[in-house]
């Protein structure tokens, strides 16, 4: 039998085993931001131990920078303590830091793949569930809690217990109107929110195959929303045109040799897997969320389900998020109201959900009732967008354009929801109190999803408000 | 660096029923706006526990009767969501010592064991049984016998399971991984340098 790319990248970077029956594993590359390293930074200090590989660390600041008014000190001091916490951090212990000044700041798993430091047979952790994005390269990728932070300063590795794999086929072309995001609900609706405990999921079949790298990233940055910690998708030649010339990647001369080693890499086509489950792409169709946790979805023209749809144990967690959403069981969640329209987050704000999305809105405007924000990712996708024109559509459109960061996201800025506001997100939870407040409502749905919502001020169908087919 | 062996463990307890508890209602993202983790004790289930003006709620952790559990009961993949070591740490703080949930998101498990702070699993029918067994003596204790996998209180036990590895980590006093790793560094010299990407910036 053959090993799949996790057995042979896990084999890679084991250092050796812990007396507790744990592996001890190198992680080669590690990015920090400024929410879960300043605690980290501080235990190192306390036991008097320094950053073993600073080279080996990449930081930027995310998640509470604000994205209007940027200039520092930041109104809101907590927000500016850490962030000048993170560039002590860093100036300290030589680790480079993608500061707001260096136009390369954004969110962490944007710009680790934007600057080619992602790259394929590599581990990857950071302080931040949503690093099983970088696995769309085909690296194994972890989000890890703050002491595990310190741990891999200190020693460049962490204990972890191997999981099994999943394999996670998906063949076939999706319909126009279709997007990688309603792949990956619609993953997460079948399996469950944690369907995946314990495993790393691998995604692969021929709609992934014919997926762009940013699409790739979309589905493997959902993986931990269904539970498993690690997602991946086999290197092929989309990721290696994707890395060459990126700044972090092989230099052109090394470039061939690099693809070579990290061919290597991918699960061999005999390779035995835990569990292996296939979808069709044709099943599949926009999906959006009406509940408080992202395995909570339906197709857009379905009903929310009415408690006798569902199985006995999910009917507790319906209650509450039929409480929580205001939404009624039993009827069309099409024509909800909509008060705000996010276009952001780590899953869906890189350049291609933005020229997609600006190819529809163009010349549609944002309803008076809705506000509607774009939040590019990174500056390095924000001075692309502006550059070809993209900001300008969205602005005509009646969008705020803003800087590049997590926004509401988490509303860890003065991006928050007020009140039970209803917001269609293309971010990745509808917890309770997710954006920012604790009645806040999120229903999570693909970027065109989201114009859809901004432009008709409800949630609808953008097949039929773009008129796709 | 010595810690102590986390064998066995008394405490009252509290029942916060529901299942998919998220990280975010742990400790709401607001809160992490903090250098350390001191102080992150008081927004424990801040959301679940107060209302916008900051006036308590009825919840489990509110209520008197259960005024100084250390001993949090939940249902299933408790801790889901963000990667947040924040929210144990705000439960630690607020002097939860252990979790007992049908099951755990992994994440939230091992920064959890990472503090010594065990999380064991039950059968949900053993979950309720225990939570009317406090509900009828709030003030009974509950001993938690972690090497043995067994939670007793009153005179009734039930199983409650740990993974090996986290057992052994908190049984022989090695739940922080740290003097561990930091013992194996040569070993990661090495296997870093048998991997090319290792030497560039
Ligand atoms: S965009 Fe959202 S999910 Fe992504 S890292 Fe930021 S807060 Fe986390």
């Amino acid at each position: 039998m053959g090993k799949t790319l996790f057995d042979k990248v896990w084999a890679a970077h084991t250092v050796r085993e812990l007396p507790n029956g744990m592996t001890q594993l190198l992680i080669g590359t590690h990015l920090i931001h400024e929410v879960t390293s300043p605690q980290a930074f501080g235990m190192l200090r306390d036991l008097g131990l320094k950053v073993l590989y600073p080279h080996r660390t990449f930081a930027t600041v995310d998640h509470i920078v604000p994205t209007d008014e940027r200039e520092e000190p930041f109104s809101d001091e907590l927000a500016d303590a850490m962030i000048k916490e993170l560039r002590k951090n860093c100036a300290e212990s030589g680790i480079k830091f993608f500061d707001i000044a260096s136009g390369k700041q954004g969110i962490v798993h944007i710009v680790g793949p934007e600057q080619g430091i992602t790259q394929p047979g590599t581990t990857i952790a950071c302080g931040d569930s949503h690093t099983s994005t970088h696995g769309a390269f085909g690296a194994i990728a972890f989000g890890i809690g703050t002491s595990q932070v310190r741990d891999v300063l200190a020693t460049q590795t962490m204990a972890l217990q191997k999981p099994k794999v999943r394999r996670i086929n998906v063949d076939g072309k999706l319909a126009p109107g279709v997007y990688s995001k309603d792949v990956i609900l619609h993953i997460i609706r079948m399996l469950g929110v944690n369907g995946g405990l314990g495993y790393a999921y691998e995604y692969g079949g021929s709609t992934f195959d014919a997926f762009t790298q940013e699409e790739r990233m979309t589905v493997c940055n959902m993986s931990i929303e269904g539970g498993a910690r690690v997602g991946y998708v086999n290197p092929d030649q989309t990721t290696y045109d994707y890395l060459r010339g990126r700044p972090y990647a092989p230099s052109q001369a090394e470039f061939e040799a690099a693809v070579a080693r990290w061919k290597s890499f991918a699960s061999d086509a005999d390779a035995a897997y835990d569990d292996v489950v296939n979808y069709k792409a044709s099943d599949i169709g926009p999906t959006v969320t009406w509940g408080i946790n992202p395995g909570q979805a339906i197709f857009i023209d379905e009903d929310v389900p009415a408690p006798g749809d569902l199985p006995e144990k999910d009917r507790a967690t319906a209650e509450e998020a039929y409480e929580h959403m205001k939404l009624k069981p039993g009827r069309p969640i099409k024509g909800t109201k909509v008060d705000v329209a996010f276009l952001g987050s780590c899953t869906n704000a890189r350049l291609s959900d933005l020229q997609e999305v600006a190819r529809y809105v163009k010349g549609k405007k944002v309803k008076s009732s809705v506000k509607g924000i774009v939040v590019p990712g990174s500056q390095g996708v924000a001075t692309l967008a502006e550059s070809m024109g993209l900001a300008d559509i969205f602005r005509d459109a009646g969008f705020e354009w803003r800087g590049a960061g997590c926004s509401m996201c988490l509303g860890m800025n003065p991006d928050k929801l007020v009140g039970d506001q209803l917001c269609a997100s293309s971010s990745n939870r509808n917890f309770k109190g997710r954006q920012g407040s604790p009645t806040g409502r999120t229903v999570l749905m693909s970027p065109l999803m989201v114009a859809a919502a901004a432009v008709t001020g409800e949630i609808s169908d953008a097949r039929e408000v773009f008129t796709l087919s | 660096m010595s810690l102590p062996k986390i064998t066995q463990l008394a405490g009252t307890g509290v029942y916060v029923p529901g299942d998919d508890v998220d990280t975010d209602r742990i400790i709401p993202a607001r809160y992490m706006k903090c250098v350390t983790f001191d102080g992150l004790g008081e927004y424990a289930f801040y959301d679940e526990r107060f209302d916008a003006g900051g006036n308590p709620k009825p919840h489990p952790i509110n209520d008197p009767r259960y005024a100084g559990a250390s001993i949090l009961l939940a249902g299933r993949n408790f801790g889901c969501g963000s990667s947040r070591e924040h929210a144990p740490q705000a439960l630690y703080r607020h002097g939860i010592r252990a979790v007992l949930a049908e099951s755990f998101a992994e994440i939230f498990f091992g920064n959890s064991i990472t503090l010594g702070m065990p999380c064991l699993v039950m059968d949900g029918r053993d979950i309720r049984a225990l939570a009317a067994l406090i509900d009828e003596a709030p003030q009974t204790e509950i001993n938690i016998d972690v090497a043995n996998g067994q939670v007793n209180m009153a005179d009734i036990s039930f199983p409650a399971a740990l993974p090996d590895h986290a057992k052994e980590a908190l049984v022989n006093g090695r739940w922080d991984a740290i003097a561990d790793l930091l013992e194996g560094l040569d070993d990661v010299n090495a296997t870093a340098a048998r991997l090319p990407y290792m030497a560039s910036a």
